[in-house]
């Protein structure tokens, strides 16, 4: 019998999936031979939404691109914007803007640990890392006044001070947390189970890191030594004294290592940030107008080098917001860590780069040979174009539109 | 020493732990000091600059005058997103953000909270009480 490929779609809506995706797995048996990513299901038009607000509001609209790396975006606009508007952050801003970077950094990854472990079977792994969790949500709830979105970011600084009192309180669950990953290091490295499933598995090899562009621990567990917290320090980083985890595993398992590792770094960071804030005032008071200009943004994220880039026109509303998430950076290596694996691999290599489609879905076009369509459309065009597409669907929104108008 | 079980110690000692949740809808969890949950408004305090309406990022909140120097409130809390702008914008302390959190409704209409402005005692009540 002759062998014959077949194709199957996971996605964009699939149980092992936890936000839409597509991936059409071409398969020769259990082998994948070929592989087919695409995005652009959950795109929101957030870079097009922060031209219509002032700048005070796109901080807490960038915040919402990611739920988990929140004020890693938020920190990488307000750094273009303070660039722009040539705003000096005082010293004790930077340090709190870091502290906070810091802990999201250990939620991220233990959420991290977590899912790895639910993608290959280890429930209990996921159960008490996000039981662990908790410690760090909570002290992030404290410091900020919330969970997830922390809304600690402005223009010019922070938002709010660290009082005497919470410092014993962060200390207190460092402690706890650093113990308690100390035991997981302890786990990775040493339950059989983790260290056969993830060792060999989504390979990718120190040239093809640096090839294809990848970012963040996927890198720098194939021993690409690059972290822009220490190449190109912004808020206090540069003061700050920490090493940069790198593994030469090249699979995940190293991928494991490198974030464990960060986890480690991340609470040798926060002690030093903590015994080290400088006083002072938290922040300076920016204009509502930022002047004409432009400036891109870099911030080590816990998934990799988040880029932003702003042009401002004088106006209280940017004129151009460009948003490059890392998982973008990340995704086309999937495809290629995956050909020649098993099926079977496939959740736990695509959890391995910690995606996060939402937050790297921006305008996408699929190019295609059919439709003959300009390269580029004005708005008035794309909005006749939806017009009459809707109408051939047979839902006409003239009345409606009319309703609007006259509003 | 690498072996399969890793965890199986800690999965034992935790039959004789408390649980890590809580029970929640019957035992409350408290929110720390300076959570962003709900806002409140003070309607006295309002002096009617829109400060808060011109910020919100959400269009959540509407400032609406009701009275000579008297100014009511409307806050959708469907569409506030609870980043608590509007209470660092507000130049008299008008709005404050409270620690209560569950805001869920069946009824879409609750969602939308009024402060109402105390327009009975005009004469009685100082223009600058705080």
């Amino acid at each position: 019998m002759p062998e014959r490929n077949f194709t199957i779609p996971i996605g964009p809506q699939h149980p092992a999936l936890k936000e839409p995706e597509s991936f059409n797995v071409t398969l020769q048996g259990e082998k994948i031979v070929g592989m087919n990513v695409r995005l652009g299901y959950n795109h929101r038009g957030i870079e097009k939404a922060c031209e219509e607000r002032t700048f005070v509001q796109d901080v807490y609209l960038i915040e919402r691109v990611c739920g988990i790396c929140s004020h890693s975006h938020s920190t990488c606009f307000v750094q273009a914007v303070e660039e722009i508007a040539g705003l000096e952050v005082p010293k004790r801003g930077l340090y709190i803007r870091t502290l906070v970077a810091e802990l999201e950094r250990v939620h991220s990854h233990l959420l991290w640990l977590g899912v790895a472990g639910h993608e290959i079977g280890f429930d209990t792994l996921l159960m008490y890392t996000w039981r662990d969790r908790e410690v760090v949500m909570d002290l992030l709830a404290l410091l900020t006044g919330n969970r997830v979105h922390y809304g600690m970011n402005t223009i010019g600084g922070v938002r709010r001070d660290i009082t005497a009192e919470q410092i014993p309180q962060i200390l207190a669950a460092v402690d706890t947390l650093e113990e308690r990953t100390k035991y997981y290091a302890q786990v990775a490295t040493q339950e059989m189970t983790i260290i056969k499933r993830l060792s060999g598995v989504g390979v990718l090899s120190h040239e093809d890191a640096k090839h294809l562009g990848a970012v963040g621990p996927t890198a720098r567990a194939s021993a690409v030594d690059r972290d822009v917290r220490r190449d190109d320090p912004y808020a206090a980083y540069g003061a700050l004294s920490f090493n940069v985890v790198t593994d030469n595993h090249n699979d995940v398992y190293g991928r494991t290592l490198v974030r464990v590792g960060e986890l480690m770094e991340a609470y040798k960071l926060i002690r030093q940030i903590v015994a080290n804030l400088p006083g002072g005032p938290i922040a300076v008071k920016a204009p509502r107008k930022i002047p004409a200009g432009e400036a891109l943004s870099r911030y080590e994220a816990p998934r990799g080098e988040d880029i932003h880039y702003v042009r401002a026109n004088g106006t209280d509303k940017p004129e151009r917001v460009k948003i490059r998430a890392p998982t973008l950076a990340n995704v086309q290596v999937v495809a290629h860590m995956l050909k020649d694996r098993y099926l079977a691999d496939l959740p736990i290599v695509i959890a391995a780069i910690d995606p996060c489609f939402s937050c790297t879905d921006r305008a996408i076009r699929v190019r295609s040979d059919v439709d003959a369509m300009p390269e580029t459309m004005s708005w008035p065009a794309l909005r006749a174009q939806s017009i009459d597409w809707y109408r051939q669907q047979g839902i006409d929104f003239t009345q409606l539109n009319r309703t609007f108008m006259k509003k | 020493m690498i072996r399969p079980g890793k965890m199986i110690l800690q999965v034992l000692q935790s039959l004789f732990q408390k649980p890590a949740t809580t029970r929640y809808p019957f035992v409350k969890a408290p929110m720390p000091k300076g959570f962003r949950g709900k806002l409140r408004f003070t309607s006295e305090r309002c002096i009617g600059c829109r400060a808060c309406m011109r910020d919100c990022p959400a269009a959540a909140i509407t400032i609406r005058k009701v009275g000579e120097k008297k100014f009511e409130a409307e806050i959708d809390l469907a569409r506030c997103i609870s980043c608590a702008q509007c209470v660092d914008s507000c130049p008299r302390d008008a709005l404050e953000a409270t620690p209560e959190f569950e805001l869920a409704q069946l009824d879409p209409t609750k969602l939308k909270v009024v402060f109402h402005a105390n327009l009975a005692d005009v004469e009685d009540e100082p223009a600058t009480k705080t």
